[in-house]
């Protein structure tokens, strides 16, 4: 059977504690062990950084919203590369594309950065055979991806009624049907009303035609969720997004999981991830008054240790906005007038598109860029606080290094900071400017890979080097002992990996794609009892509302490339 | 200023990408080294030497050096796309993206060009001695950021689609042109010397358009607020003077809205 050691590298892995020891790491049959015989294939890492693959917690990579950015993008494709648009073949197949990516770049410019996990953050229930074809044909990665569940008919009217049991089989049926992975909020109640040309800014603002509100629907689908005991939490994109102001919304909304605890087998110790959180974080009453909310927003999150957050760091690139907050995406394109492009997805939810630039020399996205950064910079315990650019929202996940970059260094900080046009005006409404902290390889392992994935509650499988996790290992040209003093070498190592492993498959080497091997889809398959109460309901929606049959809804089997299911069982 | 002169030897069998034919990429280097220079056709990647012989001197910038292309190159796209300085000439028809995303410099069409020519221009001079083809000074397909600087003049006609989403510069289009002109602007002049079928100034925040011929369909969004003399293209004539597009979003300037114009000379 095939087996692998990779001799004499530094060691960062959080879920094992190791910090930077010098150690090997074996390999069998695509498994993390901790002895192999001598003729085990010998990886050279001496004086350089090893860590497990990485893991994204958020991002949006596949299906229908991602596509139509594409689509309404070609100009994302130009002169992005050598030629003609940023044509690379590497790997199998052509690379194209920059915020919104092909499949094949998308998987093969994770496996480049030594990711090998990546979690879509927002699937349509009624459009998830698309994010499964698009799963398919994303090469490398294991893919999961979150059904949205925070303006779902069903849910509302099952948490109106305080029907946690009924709302946690619907769940459960759900996450069946599209095979899903967990539960994912955005916007509660806020999309629904955008429906009806309205939006909910505060947690208490009702939603028409439902009576309830987002508050109710936040606390039911966390009691849902530890009714279910999900590997994840429920993972929660807020009301007011993006609004200065909107702090005070996030921190009411935080302290909607005060009392809840975590009851799952999986190892995961939150309640609820609040997603990228730098758009959560503004404060000022209009965009001239607009500063950072960072420490505000951190000081409730260091001491509340049942919550998670990403970053959403702003990178600072034209970009291409997409979400299911479908009102946001309205008043951003009533800022940029650039295009804009919304849809409605019957019962379930919205989306819309906007491309954006987060232009240096725009003082708003200067003071956007700070805030990311301070809220890695301000956070206590990195097991809690995760590296995302809410892909493609605030940056392309291709600027992962180059936010690495900013948080381990004040040197690049400061480079950055020189070259905006209002600098004075940004440094004046936000912290970044006088914060000296810069985070190490450990804590770079914690956001990036070992806090995500336990987060997810796979740390068991991703994110470690313990052994029996899957041998996902990122080998980076970098020597922790004599850290380059120029910044962008730090970046130029995460961009490109010596080595990246895939299931213990070589699959990066000196920075090219050299394999493809298979990859997973991972969803939660709860099993419990059928519930006749919801069945009934559910069938009984399809008559009435949906435009398709309830025996044409879920997913097909041959639609779900090779499954890996994270199984819950419930009494 | 240095020549390069380059002759074509072979016709590609498909249409050929000439994105290699620039003062830029031209300057500082030697015959040979112009000759390895790469084109593709379709997939396939070949030298510019693999079409073409050179003869003569480029200069040491792209502003000292001027190429001259001979032989019928009416097949091959994207002559200058990009340049910053210098001068090309070619003898001859020409395909697609003449002067593309052209930043400095001037290109001259003895011939005709094709489709996007010039599109998202910055500066620099086109000449087209015979006829255009669509979006002549426009944005890339899907992009909102059309021609914002330089000049364009076809002395010949032009096709549809003209200045799409221009922000600035100068588009003169001496004959007769079709549909859609100045749409989504947001600066920028466009002057047609012929008749113009129609569609002009679609949702045109602001810009300039000027039409000495007939229009024949003129757009609901536009009202008449009266007659001017403008001096265009070196000569005074008069104008009825047309401002919208009234159903777009309007920008202000200390306290004025600013409305794109269509000239209608008398
Ligand atoms: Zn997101």
């Amino acid at each position: 059977m095939s087996e692998i050691i990779i001799k004499n590298g530094y060691i960062f892995d959080p879920i094992s504690g190791i910090k930077g020891d010098k150690a090997d790491i074996s390999i069998k049959d695509g498994k993390i062990t901790d002895k192999v015989s001598s003729k085990a294939e010998v990886i050279d890492a001496s004086g350089r950084t090893v860590m497990a693959g990485g893991v994204d917690i958020h991002t949006h990579i596949v299906g229908p919203k991602v596509n139509l950015g594409r689509e309404m993008r070609p100009e994302d494709k130009l002169f992005r590369g050598s030629f003609r648009g940023g044509i690379l073949k590497q790997g199998k197949h052509m690379e194209m594309g920059f915020s919104i990516p092909s499949t094949w770049k998308t998987g093969y410019s994770y496996a480049r950065m030594g990711y090998t996990y990546a979690n879509e953050a927002a699937m349509p229930p009624l459009m998830a055979p698309h994010v499964h074809e698009e799963i398919r044909d994303t090469p490398i990665i294991d893919i999961s991806a979150m059904p949205v569940f925070g303006n779902n008919w069903f849910c509302f009217e099952y948490i109106k009624n305080k029907e946690i049991e009924n709302n946690a089989a619907y769940v459960a049926w759900l996450l069946n049907a599209t095979k899903g992975f967990g539960i994912k909020i955005v916007n509660p109640g806020g999309t629904e009303a955008w429906a009806w040309g309205d939006n909910c800014v505060t947690i208490n603002d009702p939603v028409p035609f439902f009576d309830i509100t987002p508050a109710e629907i936040v606390k039911g689908l966390i009691e849902t969720n530890e009714y279910l005991g999900l590997p994840h939490s429920i993972h929660l994109h807020g009301n007011n997004l993006g609004n200065p102001g909107c702090y005070e919304t996030t921190l009411d909304t935080l302290k909607l999981a005060e009392g809840y605890k975590p009851k799952n087998k999986f190892g995961r110790e939150q309640v609820l991830h609040n997603t990228h959180i730098q758009f959560h974080s503004y404060k000022g009453d209009s965009w001239g008054t607009f500063e950072s909310g960072a420490r505000e927003v951190m000081d409730y999150v260091n001491s509340n240790k049942n919550i998670t957050v990403d970053i959403g760091a702003v990178t600072l690139d034209e970009t291409t906005t997409m979400t299911a907050d479908g009102p946001f995406e309205y008043h951003l394109n009533q800022l940029n007038h650039i295009k804009w492009a919304n849809v409605d997805v019957e019962l379930e939810t919205g989306s819309g598109i906007v491309p954006y630039i987060y232009d240096k020399n725009i003082k708003v996205c200067g003071i956007q860029w700070a805030i990311g950064l301070e809220i890695a910079l301000f956070a206590k315990d990195l097991m809690r606080v995760f590296l995302t650019t809410d892909h493609p929202n605030a940056g392309p996940f291709t600027r992962y290094p180059r936010v690495i970059k900013w948080l381990m260094s004040q040197k690049a900080r400061e480079a950055t900071l020189d070259t905006m046009k209002y600098k004075d005006k940004v440094i004046a409404a936000s912290h970044i400017a006088s914060m000296d902290k810069e985070l190490g390889l450990y804590e770079i392992a914690m956001m990036t890979r070992a806090g995500p994935a336990k987060a997810l509650g796979l740390s068991s499988m991703y994110g470690s080097l313990a052994k029996g996790a899957d041998a996902n290992i990122a080998i980076y040209d970098l020597d922790p002992t004599n850290i380059p003093s120029d910044p962008e070498l730090i970046e130029a190592a995460f961009q490109n990996t010596a080595y990246t492993l895939k299931e213990g498959v070589v699959v990066v080497k000196d920075k090219q794609i050299v394999a493809e091997p298979h990859k997973y889809t991972i969803w939660t398959k709860v099993n419990m009892p059928e519930n006749a109460q919801v069945m009934h309901d559910v069938k009984e929606k399809f008559t009435k509302n949906y435009t398709v049959n309830l025996e044409n809804y879920a997913v097909f089997d041959e639609h779900v490339h090779n499954p890996r299911a994270i199984e819950v069982e419930v009494a | 200023m240095e020549t390069v002169t380059m002759t074509l030897v072979q016709q590609p069998e498909l249409y050929l990408e000439c994105y290699s034919v620039t003062p830029d990429l031209f300057a500082g280097k030697s015959l040979a080294e112009i000759a390895e220079l790469p084109a593709h056709e379709g997939k396939i990647l070949w030298k510019l030497g693999d079409f073409f012989k050179f003869e003569g001197k480029s200069g040491a910038t792209a502003a000292e050096t001027k190429i001259v292309v001979n032989g019928n190159v009416k097949r091959m796209k994207r002559f200058g796309q990009q340049m910053t300085g210098g001068e090309i000439v070619i003898n001859s028809d020409a395909d697609m993206y003449v002067g593309g995303w052209m930043r400095g410099g001037k290109i001259t069409v003895k011939g005709n060009a094709d489709s996007f020519l010039g599109i998202a221009m910055e500066g620099g001079e086109i000449l087209i001695e015979g006829d255009a083809q669509n979006h002549v000074g426009s944005a890339y397909r899907g992009d909102w950021r059309g021609m914002s600087g330089g000049l364009i003049r076809v002395k010949g006609k032009a096709g549809n689609d003209i200045g799409t989403a221009m922000t600035g510069g100068t588009i003169i289009i001496e004959g007769n042109a079709f549909i859609h002109v100045l749409t989504h602007a947001e600066g920028g002049t466009v002057i047609i010397k012929g008749d113009v079928e129609g569609r002009v100034g679609g949702q045109m925040v602001k810009g300039d358009a000027y039409i000495f011929g007939n229009l024949l369909y003129p757009l609901p969004g536009f009202k008449k607020i009266g007659t001017v003399e403008k001096e265009v293209d070196g000569t005074t004539y008069t104008f009825d003077q047309y401002i919208g597009d009234l159903g777009e979003r309007k920008t202000k300037k200390k306290g004025e809205i600013i409305y794109g114009n269509i000239y209608m000379k008398i």
